[in-house]
């Protein structure tokens, strides 16, 4: 019906507003309107934050000539009178893809990777796209359209949703009845850009999201550099990056922490882009805010899962259940930061989605006229068009919306939405309200009819003789049929009426009977019956919400989720997910008394000592210490070391390996920290303190370290270290070489461990050259990958080199000295012991597994007397983990090296910590417990490297990140927090809401082999 | 082709260096021994401080304390402050079917087909591989090795490390019969661009149908002329007759109920879960049938973020203080190489709530009685197999883990290895520097 409205409208519109000046006209003689259009007597709301009551507007050709309410009717003027009725600016979506088909998947089905660019004369990765317009693709979807229109929007930001650099976007009202030549606000409104690769290409480069961030990068210094003129070669794309530079960018983030990510590039270019959200900002709100940046978020709130299963639903994690409580409370806690945004379709299946989603977020607490201005002036000022669109000024375009009341209430009727001065109707505009009690007679017969429900979807209740009669009404242009069964409900008989209402307190029309007889009926209306209505309709609504679910539409059960789950807002806890901490930890003095204390210094093992941690530090050690305002910690029959430090890690991280290229030194780790992963706690809980997450082992030269501390809690750069040494991945063997990646992976180069070397060799040389002209003052290209290579060879970054054999071992080390620096780590190492003496003459260290072996070829000669024998060399030895699950027990791991070749107890220790320590270039601050390093100490109840020992308390900087009495009761917390979701899930679901069903999402688990 | 060729002749190259180091096997007891002054963990929860141990013929003749006035057999050895234990059994393992992971052409595991009772791991069973050489300086002395994949994987066999071939390995052949049980939880299919989550399992109830009348038509060919001769359902017989055990691999609540109902409603006698991460969910469904559990890697992560990080350490102490008999099994990533941590994984248990003799149950005695092979061993008492080791100290902890002795059969057996081999060459390489 509505579809049929609409088209009405339309004919009769397009013959009024849409003739063009200079087009010939063949079809009959030319009509050009000069009709103003006036929409008179309503409340308009001009902006958020501006309401005329009882105003006019004025409006020709497509845009508002006059507002007010002391505004003169120009005499050629189409009135529409919306008394009673409001009217506001209508919405703008500023992330789209209207009317622009995704492009399809490249054609080739060869599984042989790709690494070369399929395009000529564009940038060398077929996944920046400046050079692409979404003009060019743009076809106008009236289907799509409509449900847009539907929904409240009138203008939408649409582009190519494709690639990392995705080109411009264009600016589309959604004229239906216009053209091109008239819809599009602007072609090109803004840039694009996002973090997946192009379907149109296979190119394997960047195939993880660090890659894609260090591509972002590249492109910006290439950009700069193709500007001043030194490229040989023409670039389609660099031009196309330079021309869309001034443009408003937006990027498509998806997540906080993609948003917080992204930030740091934008910041480096002097880009402030404009976030496309995740729906998760709340999670970190002062990072987000501090971005400076606006967001353009999405409303798809979650369903409740559907719990009644609790075998699946035991699988939920705490983490997935808040969700579906806190996230409509995003935009709510979005407002109250002040951070500037403005809502989407993003995510969203269908726009008729929208609003009922939104005002799960009004009903959450999301002020509504920050709601409007996240729809209107907010979109409008962020792509600079607030003169045009946003809101009812004069010169701006008339987008304006026609509602029966507050657009952000639950029972308004959204009657029209006009773009660009037409008219779309959604719902009858005087659609009469015939709801009431009426009594009529037919026969000898006499009848009640209740008529109650929605203006749009109204029930009937049709009585006689005391019984209650199946009936079915509609009302629609004044035009009523109501069905009812005959009193003698046996037969399955109906009668029918049909009236044409002009008056609702009496009202007359044509019933026929089951036997084709018709007859003439009177209707009139009960005079009480208004009060009665309203309290009838409550009852019923209630009694609705209890049992008669099965036969309701989606959409309105949608509208009720509102009730459900925004009542009380669950703790955001930091990390937000299990054994978050409600408020960060603060750091304490903290006195620990009688202890045995490892310190990894000359002092050795001291027993019954005391050890003050103040202000992050170790403060002091030694006997009868005491301080005021220390927190007293009993050691009596404790252990206390340092922090365990691991040296080859890939916990926390959302990437390990970009494969992508054989040498990929421009990505690294520092983008990609995950501080949400609960192996961080895990790890705690072991003991450990601080570890190198380390870029996986996928290619000769790999990516950038992060070094970090384990500051549960704590967003990804406060883990990080301050002044944080710098490291690189390289690797040796047979990941490299893709030996068993199966067959198809035998094309990039090396392969073997002799093109290992030359890989090498090649980079080395090329980052010397590099070096040298960028330091001889002449113009150079910046290329991330050289300037990071050059640090190498500058000695200010150090190599943590993934390696099995011995022959590759030496070969990295002559290599090394060939170009006159040293390799820092080799890390595995697992024949590090057949060339011990080379390491030591090197002056490399070696970090390795305590007993793994025999998974691979090349770790047939693995043996678990490698530590002792490089340490008996006089190797700097540390025992790591590669492995989130091992790396919890890296007290166990060390005590191996007693087991396995006779080390000592006290230098095993060291293997842990202070080793780690050295080969990491931060055992000036952590590794051993001295006065004036970092209090990261963690306290055992037993022999630290006993099989039966347990971490009571984990310290870092002197703040308590662990402590297993904590956990004890975070355990109990978590479980009833869990019990409290499931039962507003279970009520939810009985309450007839929509739910989904259960989907455990599986947690990577990440080694150095991992293809991410 | 003969690229191929070229590829299978240099596979067969590597192969054969892989092998030829192996440790001779011990010859046969001959004389006995009387081993005086150790701690004697016998594996049973007892303990004899300066116990008189001493064995002859390949089997103990007296389990007793050093203060007993009674004649030492044979040679005598006086291990006073050291340790004694009975020799560890790894269950549910693949030790000797696969040698290197990621070489194809070293894989016995896993064989084609989803429903293989009739599978035998045991004439795959390499007793060359430098693996199985490697657990022994450890103390884990047997296995039952066990195929992998499929629905029904096939057949387990328990062996001895101390072997020239797999006959001679062979302490009990052909044991049970290993069933993977059907997922409640089933994965999207990523490569047809499903998100890959877990997700209800919409064929579970399916597949259980297909076992149980895979089952009830086995039972029925039992009872029938058997010809023509159905080589799987044969393989089935001793676990329908109950002459042999079902060794259900199932980690979920739902799942072990399933499988329990399953074997009472198939009049399965005897099944064994393995895995059983959620098997202290239902332990009195467990004891109350019977039913013991080898339970999964104790060195593992929780499944679930919420899970208490040290869940997999302490299900032991759970099913045990509910009154489960349970093993300790080591399956999963790199389970082969890692096999030999078993005391570890016992240790831990012993952190985390049992007390150290009860963990050390956990890979001697419990295991045997669940295998079916405790009247041979798992336990130092006379009569048994004299299959047993002497530790510097604590066995279930790494750095007190230190053999000195270690008999299979009373046979005295190296505990050199490919290791110990290369640590004695490259020290000495750099002492003579």
């Amino acid at each position: 019906m509505i579809k049929k409205t609409i088209l009405l409208a339309c004919l009769v519109l397009t013959i009024n507003v849409f003739a063009q000046e200079n087009v010939p006209k063949n079809d009959g003689v030319k009509t050009i309107s000069s009709n103003y259009t006036v929409v008179t007597n309503a409340e308009i709301h001009v902006s958020p934050t501006q309401v005329i009551e009882n105003g006019t507007m004025v409006i020709k050709d497509g845009k508002i000539v006059s507002i007010g309410n002391n505004v003169s009717i120009p005499k050629n003027a189409v009135v529409t009178d919306l008394s009673g009725k409001s009217v506001y600016p209508s919405f703008i979506d500023l992330y789209s893809t209207f009317g622009v088909e995704k492009p399809k998947r490249s054609g080739s089905n060869s599984r042989t990777p790709q690494y070369d660019a399929e395009r000529e004369g564009h940038y060398w990765n077929d996944h920046i796209r400046a050079e692409q317009n979404a003009i060019d693709k743009f076809s106008y979807n009236t289907k799509e359209a409509e449900k847009l229109i539907a929904a409240g929007f009138g203008v939408v930001n649409t582009h190519i949703e494709d690639g990392i650099i995705r080109g411009t976007g264009t600016l589309v009202a959604l004229n239906s009845e216009g053209s091109n030549a008239n819809r599009i606000l602007s072609t090109k409104s803004a840039q694009f850009l996002g973090t997946s690769k192009s379907a149109t290409s296979r190119q394997s480069y960047p195939n993880s999201i660090m890659g894609s961030f260090a591509l972002l990068r590249q492109v910006n210094m290439d950009a700069k550099w193709y500007q001043t003129g030194t490229a040989k070669e023409k670039d389609r794309s660099l031009e196309a990056f330079n021309a869309n530079k001034n443009l408003v960018q937006i990027i498509e983030a998806g997540s906080k922490m993609n948003a917080l990510r992204l930030d740091k590039i934008g910041d480096q270019f002097n880009t402030q882009y404009v976030f496309v959200g995740g729906g998760d900002e709340y999670e970190y709100i002062k990072e987000i805010k501090a971005t400076n940046g606006s967001f353009i978020l999405p409303v798809n709130f979650p369903d409740a899962y559907d719990m009644e299963n609790p075998f699946l639903a035991n699988s939920v994690d705490l983490a997935d259940l808040r969700e579906w409580n806190q996230k409509p409370h995003n935009p709510k806690i979005l407002a109250e930061n002040n951070v500037t945004f403005a809502l989407s379709t993003y995510k969203l299946k269908d726009a008729k989605e929208f609003m009922p989603n939104l005002l799960k977020a009004i009903e959450a607490g999301l002020p509504k006229d920050k709601a409007l201005a996240a729809l209107t002036t907010i979109p409008a000022q962020i792509l600079g068009k607030s003169n045009e669109i946003g809101s009812l000024q004069t010169g701006a375009y008339a987008n304006f919306l026609v509602t029966s009341g507050d657009i952000f209430d639950k029972e308004t009727t959204l009657f029209q939405n006009w773009v660009a001065g037409t008219k779309n109707e959604l719902k009858p505009l005087n659609q009469k309200d015939i709801r009431g009690d009426y009594t009529f007679n037919l026969g000898n017969t006499d009848y009640e009819l209740s008529i109650k429900g929605k203006i749009e979807k109204l029930k009937s209740q049709v009585k006689a003789d005391n019984k209650t009669l199946g009936s079915k009404i509609s009302f629609d242009e004044d035009w009523m049929n109501l069905t009812f069964s005959t009193v003698d409900t046996i037969k399955q008989e109906f009668i029918r009426l049909v009236a044409n209402i002009e008056n609702t307190s009496a009202f007359s029309g044509k019933a026929i009977f089951p036997n084709g007889n018709e007859s003439t009926f009177f209707a009139t209306k009960k005079t009480d019956s208004k009060a009665a209505d309203d309290k009838n309709e409550k009852d019923d609504d209630d009694k609705e919400a209890g049992d008669d679910d099965k036969n309701e539409e989606k959409g309105e059960k949608s509208d009720k989720d509102a009730v459900a789950n925004t009542d009380k807002l669950f703790p955001v806890t930091f990390p937000n997910m299990a054994y978050g901490f409600e408020t960060l930890p603060k750091q304490e003095t903290i006195l620990f008394k009688n202890v045995t204390v490892w310190t990894n210094e000359k002092e050795g093992i001291l027993k019954n000592t005391d050890v003050l941690i103040k202000d992050g530090k170790i403060s002091k050690i030694g006997q009868n210490l005491s301080t005021n305002n220390a927190q007293v910690i009993n050691g009596e029959g404790k252990h206390l070391t340092s922090g365990i430090i691991d040296e080859h890690a890939h916990i926390a991280t959302s990437s390990v390996n970009e494969s992508g290229h054989n040498s990929t030194a421009e990505v690294t780790q520092e983008d990609v920290i995950n501080p949400e992963d609960i192996s961080i706690y895990r790890n705690l809980a072991g003991g450990v303190t601080s570890i190198q997450i380390l870029h996986g082992s996928a290619n000769p030269i790999g990516g950038r370290s992060a070094v970090i501390k384990l500051k549960w809690g704590e967003s990804a750069d406060n883990l990080l270290y301050k002044d944080m040494p710098k490291f690189i991945k390289f690797a040796l063997g047979e990941n490299v070489k893709q030996s068993n990646w199966g067959d198809v992976e035998t094309v990039r180069f090396p392969q073997t461990r002799m093109g290992v070397e030359q890989v090498y060799t090649d980079y080395f040389q090329r980052a010397k050259e590099y070096d040298a002209k960028k330091k001889s003052g002449q113009t150079y290209r910046k290329d991330v990958e050289m300037e990071v290579i050059a640090e190498i060879l500058n000695k200010e970054r150090f190599i943590s080199c993934h390696s099995y054999v011995q022959s590759e071992i030496n070969m990295l080390m002559k290599v090394a000295e060939k170009f006159d620096f040293n390799i820092n780590t080799f890390t595995h190492i697992l024949e590090g012991y057949k060339v011990a003496d080379k390491m030591k003459a090197h002056g490399v260290g070696g970090s390795t597994f305590s007993d793994w072996w025999a998974y691979k070829y090349e770790v047939n000669d693995a043996i678990p007397f490698n530590a002792a024998i490089m340490h008996n060399a006089g190797v700097t030895v540390a025992i790591n983990s590669d492995d989130s699950e091992m790396s919890r027990r890296l007290n166990q791991e060390a005590a191996k090296s007693v087991k396995y070749g006779n080390i000592s107890e006290e230098e095993a220790w060291e293997f842990v910590t202070l080793n780690p320590a050295k080969l990491l270039h931060i055992d000036d601050r952590v590794g051993s417990i001295k006065v004036g390093k970092d209090a990261d100490v963690v306290l055992w109840n037993d022999h630290p490297m006993s099989i039966y020992a347990k971490a009571e308390k984990t310290i870092i900087d002197g703040i308590t990140y662990f402590d297993i009495d904590r956990d004890k009761k975070l355990r109990e917390a978590i479980k009833k927090e869990k019990n409290e979701l499931t039962t507003l899930m279970l009520q939810a679901k009985n309450k007839g809401l929509k739910t989904k069903p259960i989907e455990k999402k599986e947690k990577a688990h990440f080694h150095c082999d991992s293809e991410f | 082709m003969k690229q191929l060729n070229y590829k299978i002749l240099a596979f067969a190259v590597l192969l054969s260096s892989i092998v030829i180091a192996q440790q001779t096997p011990a010859s046969k007891q001959t004389n006995a021994i009387s081993i005086e002054g150790a701690t004697a963990h016998l594996g049973n929860g007892e303990v004899i401080e300066n116990s008189l141990i001493m064995f002859n013929n390949g089997k103990f003749t007296f389990v007793g304390s050093a203060n007993t006035k009674i004649a030492r057999q044979g040679k005598v050895m006086n291990a006073t402050g050291k340790h004694l234990y009975p020799g560890f059994i790894a269950p549910n393992s693949t030790l000797g079917l696969v040698e290197v992971d990621a070489v194809r052409a070293s894989n016995d595991a896993d064989e084609v087909g989803a429903m293989n009772p009739h599978i035998r791991s045991l004439i795959a069973y390499n007793t060359e591989s430098k693996i199985i050489e490697s657990m022994r300086p450890n103390g884990v002395l047997m296995g039952q090795i066990t195929p992998r994949g499929g629905r029904i994987s096939g057949t387990s066999s328990i062996v001895q490390f101390d072997a020239w071939n797999w006959e001679d390995a062979a302490i009990k052949a052909d044991d049970g019969i290993h069933l993977n049980w059907p997922n409640p939880f089933s994965r999207g299919r990523w490569w047809l661009g499903e998100p890959s989550m877990l997700k209800e399992n919409k064929n579970y109830k399916k597949q259980i149908e297909e076992l149980a009348s895979y089952f009830a038509e086995s039972k029925a060919y039992q009872a029938s002329n058997k010809s023509p001769r159905h080589l799987p359902f044969e393989a089935l017989q001793g676990v329908i007759e109950g002459s042999k055990k079902l060794y259900v691999h199932v980690d979920g609540e739902r799942g072990i109920t399933d499988a329990i109902n399953f074997a009472k409603n198939t009049n399965i006698k005897h099944i064994v879960i393995v895995g059983g991460y959620e098997a202290h969910k239902v332990s009195s469904l467990l004891k109350q049938n019977n039913i013991p559990v080898l339970l999964q890697r104790v060195h593992s992560e929780p499944n679930n973020d919420d899970d208490d990080y040290d869940l997999p350490f302490k299900l032991a102490n759970k099913l045990v203080n509910a009154g489960v008999l349970v093993g300790l099994e080591n399956a999963g990533g790199m389970e082969r190489m890692n096999a030999r941590n078993l005391p570890f994984l016992a240790g831990t248990c012993a952190a985390y709530g049992l007390n150290k003799e009860q963990a050390l149950s956990l890979i001697t005695l419990n295991t045997a009685k669940i295998l079916g092979i405790d009247n041979m061993v798992g336990s130092l008492e006379v009569g048994k197999d004299a299959t047993l080791f002497i530790s510097e100290g604590d066995a279930l902890d790494m750095r007190t883990n230190k053999l000195e002795k270690a008999y299979i059969q009373g046979r005295d057996i190296s505990l050199e290895s490919h290791q110990t081999e290369l640590y004695k060459r490259y020290s000495n390489k750099y002492k003579q520097q």
